[in-house]
């Protein structure tokens, strides 16, 4: 992945698993809701240093399989392992590699951005804590503040305090749900260039977005979602918004200039 | 060992400064339960012996109903901010998450009760700040703390999670609240250790049943 961004690659651990291994593999995925099957069988494969962007239509089950994947929701059928490790038996472990920033920033209202971080780095042992967290609060923009709780703060400033809780245990690979919404142009870009890194590191990141150029542009590997299953995956230089778009059965999405 | 301690207290420690800044969960039980007493203080026309009577179990219908307030509130607390994904995220145990949290609302129901206690002492007119009385409100706050916890944490994903927590917590805790409140009568009636020994053993079998049982329990109901 190419980036222009300016931030040295300085979070991530830097013994970085060589590029190419498979970090996340799922193989017949299926979840149901009540009578809706939303995953019918879904194959996946991720390898590190890999930015893979997936797509679909609302309701595809895009978050579905992040919630799958970050060992939140447990698949019906089907297998799924990060770094080899099987998420029905070993999903403790498979914790360790994973940082996600879902939906909502899953921080504690009544806390501070410095208490919440100091929480979950507890939570995954940091080491060093204090040091970490004063790095992540530098590197998201929060140092001003740290001391503020997390219900006094806007949408954007919960979203890169959810960020930097994220990446707190510096995780192999990171899964982003539509974690631009919301973000201003500085957020974006501190996103963009945490991206960057997660990629150059030779790690894996995992994002859907409803903002399929940027999408396309920021990304190695597309996949697109249909049916409950991977209707389309293909790297991102051989693939067109139109592509993207056909597959969600609503041309109306398109933006100009994406055909 | 040490580690998973320390994680469980992190936990807990966690949810007390959340309360300390809230103050939402101590605060509903201790008024509910005082709104029960004192209520049954007019509604009851109270002589010393009735007080005896009837004083223990309006004393733990008060802190079984209240509780059921005050643990709905302790898990709605996660699932309003998704915390609760949160911390499932965290490559902690579920039986850790459980433990914590249990140690959190027994923290809370015992800070209850030690407002509760002496002012249903001052209005019945009888003398529950007892040692044997203190064993026996310990174990019915474990009791309470870990059936709670694994109630509120099935509640929480359901629609209706006020209405679900009671109807699954007070039939479940119904031995517990017998045996605090048999014990309880025995002790502000004069009675020895030896006199309840049946009740305090039946509420430690609980405790131990269902601590474990809810731990178990704990694990398959937050994963979706």
């Amino acid at each position: 992945m190419t980036s222009s961004t300016k931030y040295a690659p300085t979070i991530l651990d830097p013994e970085a698993p060589p590029s190419g291994v498979i970090a996340i593999e799922a193989s017949r995925l299926e979840k149901s809701f009540g009578n809706a099957a939303v995953l019918r069988g879904l194959d996946m494969t991720v390898r590190d240093g890999e930015v893979v962007a997936i797509f679909g239509a609302n309701g595809v089950g895009k978050s579905t399989l992040l919630r799958v994947m970050a060992t939140l929701t447990r698949p019906d059928h089907g297998n799924i392992s990060i770094y080899g490790s099987d998420l029905s038996k070993q999903a403790e472990v498979a914790r360790l590699s994973l940082g996600a920033v879902l939906h909502s920033p899953m921080l504690y209202g009544d806390l501070t951005v410095k208490e919440n971080l100091t929480f979950f780095g507890k939570m995954f042992r940091v080491p060093d804590l204090t040091e970490r967290v004063d790095e992540m609060a530098a590197r998201m923009g929060l140092m001003r503040r740290l001391d503020q709780r997390i219900r006094e703060l806007s949408h954007g400033f919960q979203k890169r305090a959810a960020l930097a809780r994220a990446l707190m245990h510096r995780p192999r690979i990171l899964l982003l749900d539509e974690a631009e919404t919301g973000l201003d142009e500085p957020a974006r870009l501190i996103l963009d260039g945490v991206i960057a890194e997660h990629s150059a590191a030779g790690h894996a990141v995992v994002m859907t977005t409803h903002s399929i150029e940027r999408g396309i542009a920021g990304c190695d590997r597309v996949f697109v979602l249909s049916g409950g299953r991977v209707a389309l995956d293909r790297p991102s230089s051989q693939v067109t918004p139109r592509d993207v778009t056909d597959l969600y059965g609503d041309t109306s999405l398109i933006g100009p200039g994406g055909a | 060992m040490l580690a998973s301690l320390e994680t469980v207290l992190t936990l807990a420690r966690k949810d007390l400064l959340l309360e300390l800044r809230s103050r939402d969960i101590v605060l509903a039980i201790v008024v509910f339960a005082l709104l029960v007493i004192t209520i049954f203080t007019f509604a009851i026309e109270l002589t010393p012996s009735r007080s005896r009577d009837v004083g223990p179990g309006v004393l733990w219908a008060a802190v079984a109903f209240a509780g059921v307030l005050g643990l709905n509130r302790s898990f709605a607390m996660e699932a309003e901010g998704s915390t609760l994904d949160g911390l499932m995220l965290t490559p902690v145990s579920r039986e850790l998450i459980f433990f914590g949290k249990v140690l959190g609302n027994f923290i809370f129901i015992t800070i209850a009760e030690i407002v509760i206690f002496p002012v249903f002492e001052a209005l019945f007119n009888i003398s529950v700040l007892q040692i044997e009385t203190i064993v026996i409100a310990l174990l019915a706050s474990i009791g309470f703390s870990a059936v709670g916890t694994a109630f509120a944490a099935v509640s929480v994903r359901v629609r209706s999670r006020e209405i679900m927590l009671p109807l699954l917590f007070l039939p479940t805790s119904v031995p517990l609240i017998m045996a605090a409140v048999e014990s309880t009568s025995v002790v502000v009636n004069g009675g020895s250790w030896s006199d309840f020994n049946d009740w305090l053993q039946l509420a430690i079998l609980f405790d131990v049943i269902f601590v474990i049982a809810s731990a178990v329990l704990f694990q398959y109901v937050l994963e979706e």
